[in-house]
């Protein structure tokens, strides 16, 4: 891989990424901590307790703001900016700018959760946000957008490396979704209502809903993974060739697979069918960008048995494997017409973000942070395996839950008696759910408490740098 | 033949190449929407909401109704018989943003409109485990708060900008009159939205209460309108199936 010369540390700006990391891990926790929260209400529905704030309606969009931007955002800002520094050899575009991202990106987030819990919302899924939120977040998106491209664009190698490829793509697709998915005229600052309607509306926001998964968290976190694993398992990336074929193939299909949130709906057939089609084919540079990640490990699996880190890059990729093919096989129609509207869903969702999006930040973060802080290596490593067989053990939990819950609840909606007539009332499938939602509920309970457990951990690492001697060195980074 | 070393040494042409991959497919699926004709069906019946319906809609919205209930049945016989027939995109033209949803945690909603009585769906918000015992739905007694009709005609302009065709003057309200017939022009015309409000909350009583005008009011009037507007019964079965 493209490495670098490493002059003195402080040839890069560390103190952004810090920032980032430490929002990153805190938004997590805020975000997995609502996520249980709104699990419980489903199986628990007394905990609403009348109030409008924490309704699961309102508090949904929080959890999902929380962990997809806050949290995975955070992240990506995080790697983004170390990876394009150390593989480029050059210090960030613009100090300035970058701070901006980080103040102007935190104020987006915190807009966000408190619009979702007042109920200012667009209503519209992963995009609830109102109209000038969505102009603060469009300004600091290009911001960003500038500082890594201007940062990639007077660097000292000639290659760009394929890690940055990826954020790229990823940070121009954001910018293009986001842009077109949220054009809505205002009445005033907390209320406004979209230019597309109904059937071109839907197509317009599961366009921007299933490539926010394409980009945001997964473009994106393929990026993380080219950087990330290759250092830490201490090997070069398999293979040059498949990353160059895997990545033109994954940004250019997952632009077409929206409407397969549509099947069966009023969107017209043609779209849909299209849809499932590219789907099908996203498979193959899905699988190719997996491959090409645990193919790195060749000549060091033994690596595995010692370094957590190492296993929760490598098990991430295999959920990344996994949902990926699930996806595909629920972009049928067939089986959409089962899986859709279901728990099915959800898991499926889950499946990506715990075990793959969020697996694969906490190796990076674990790898990431010891060099951030320069403290050599994590305050306990004992802890990080704990944190990797909890957050496993959740994400299995949860995701075999609405395996259950919702290929039941999808036979039971369309289960006949003998007479014809449809066997079980909604209600009835409502009471069916309770022991997953409940299960559902204890994995997440799994995961958060990994994800405190983690918290703790960098604290403690980010302790022992200050009272060490290096922090000499840190006062450097920071100037 | 190009090398792609070509490409990763290259920012600008690596950028466009990217540009250009990430906008094709987008391109082909979401712009012949906007040209075929086919896509939203010309259905009679289907109109905009009134302005009472509308700020239930906003409520609806608010609330996040949408991210546990669909509004969107599809072709299948199990949901015929549980919700009637197929939602048409016709049905949801006026819709911004739609709300076809994507979880049924609770049922679709889409035909729920005239299925219940007001005083049930009033109910059933403030309590819903009093109606149903296996519900999981949270109780909604802040429902019962009077509705702010301020700003109604202001959310209608809006939604008139984005092309709903609600009326302003005099030539507009006589187009409507003869698209969608005299009660509901009057209905649709912006001027008189804050005295229509009040007059079809006082006329329907949705929540009980001839009084007050409360978002209760609002939320069960648009409820009740909903996939009541197209009268399948004019049509043969198979009438629709040709613009799927």
């Amino acid at each position: 891989m493209a490495s670098v010369g490493v002059a003195s540390a402080g040839q890069y700006n560390y103190d952004v990424v810090r920032k980032f990391t430490i929002l990153a891990l805190i938004w997590g926790a805020v975000g997995m901590l609502v996520g249980v929260i709104i699990a419980s209400e489903l199986a628990w529905p007394v905990i609403n307790m009348d109030l409008p704030w924490i309704t699961f309606g309102r508090l949904r969009p929080v959890h999902t703001g929380a962990v997809i931007f806050g949290f995975g955002g955070c992240a990506l800002f995080a790697t983004s900016y170390y990876v394009v520094q150390r593989t480029c050899g050059v210090r960030l575009l613009s100090d300035g700018m970058a701070s901006f991202t980080f103040w102007g990106y935190q104020l987006c987030i915190v807009l966000a959760a408190l619009g979702d819990v007042l109920g200012f919302s667009q209503g519209r899924e992963y995009a609830e946000m109102e109209w000038p939120t969505d102009l603060l977040i469009a300004v600091v998106w290009v911001t960003y957008a500038i500082v890594f491209i201007g940062t990639v664009f007077k660097r000292k190698q000639p290659h760009i490396y394929v890690a940055n490829w990826f954020y790229m793509a990823f940070i121009l697709a954001v910018a293009l979704l986001h842009i077109f998915n949220n054009l809505a005229v205002p009445v005033s600052l907390t209320k406004s209502y979209p230019v597309f309607s109904g059937a071109q509306d839907a197509m317009v926001q599961w366009w921007y809903g299933h490539n926010a998964v394409g980009f945001f968290l997964t473009a994106a976190f393929l990026g993380m993974m080219y950087y990330f694993v290759p250092k830490q398992a201490g090997r070069p990336i398999y293979s040059y060739r498949l990353s160059i074929v895997h990545f033109w193939a994954l940004i250019f299909m997952y632009m077409w697979a929206g409407p397969h949130h549509l099947h069966w709906t009023a969107l017209p057939d043609w779209v849909s069918t299209m849809g499932a089609t590219f789907s099908i084919m996203l498979l193959m540079p899905s699988w190719g960008g997996m491959i090409n990640g645990i193919m790195t490990m060749s000549g060091a699996w033994d690596k595995l048995r010692t370094d957590p880190i190492l296993r929760f890059l490598i098990v991430s990729l295999s959920f990344y494997g996994m949902s990926t093919f699930e996806g595909p096989m629920m972009s049928l129609k067939d089986v959409n017409a089962l899986s859709h509207y279901t728990d099915w869903t959800v898991g499926h969702v889950h499946s990506g973000a715990l075990g793959f999006v969020a697996m694969l930040t906490f190796g990076s973060l674990y790898h990431l942070v010891p060099k951030l802080w320069d403290t050599g290596k994590m305050y306990s490593t004992k802890l990080i395996t704990v944190h990797f067989w909890l957050a496993t053990i959740g994400t299995l939990l949860y995701i075999t839950a609405m395996w259950i819950s919702g290929i039941m609840q999808g036979l039971m909606w369309r289960a006949y008696d003998d007479f014809g007539n449809l066997q079980y009332s909604f209600a009835e499938t409502v009471a069916a759910m309770h022991p997953y939602f409940a299960m559902r509920a204890l994995g997440g309970v799994f995961f958060l408490t990994g994800m405190v457990l983690m918290v703790y951990n960098v604290f403690m690492t980010i302790g022992q740098a200050k009272s060490a001697p290096a922090s000499g060195n840190l006062a450097a980074n920071a100037a | 033949m190009i090398k792609h070393e070509q490409i990763e040494t290259n920012l600008g042409l690596m950028l466009v190449l990217t540009l250009l991959a990430i906008s094709i497919g987008g391109l082909v699926e979401i712009v012949p929407l906007f040209f075929i004709k086919d896509t939203v069906e010309k259905v009679e019946g289907v109109r905009p909401y009134t302005a009472l319906e509308q700020r239930g809609r906003d409520i609806y919205i608010r609330e996040g109704c949408f991210l546990c209930h669909s509004q969107m049945i599809r072709p299948f016989r199990d949901e015929q018989m549980r919700y009637g027939h197929y939602s048409l995109a016709a049905e949801s033209q006026y819709d911004h943003p739609f709300q076809w949803g994507s979880k049924r945690t609770g049922p679709d909603l889409a035909r729920v409109g005239k299925k219940y009585s007001n005083e049930w769906h009033v109910q059933h918000l403030m309590a819903p485990r009093s109606m149903v015992p296996e519900s999981v739905m949270p109780n909604y007694p802040w429902l019962m708060t009077p509705l702010d009709t301020s700003d109604v005609a202001d959310r209608m302009a809006a939604l008139r900008i984005t092309g709903v065709p609600y009326s302003v003057d005099q030539a507009e309200l006589d187009k409507n009159t003869k698209e969608f017939g005299a009660e509901v022009a009057k209905q649709l015309h912006i001027p008189d939205a804050q005295k229509n409000l009040v007059a079809q909350a006082q006329a329907g009583n949705y929540d009980g209460n001839p009084n007050d005008v409360t978002e209760m009011d609002a939320l069960v009037a648009y409820l009740q309108v909903l996939g009541t507007m197209v009268d399948f019964s004019k049509y043969d079965n198979d009438r629709f199936v040709q613009y799927r």
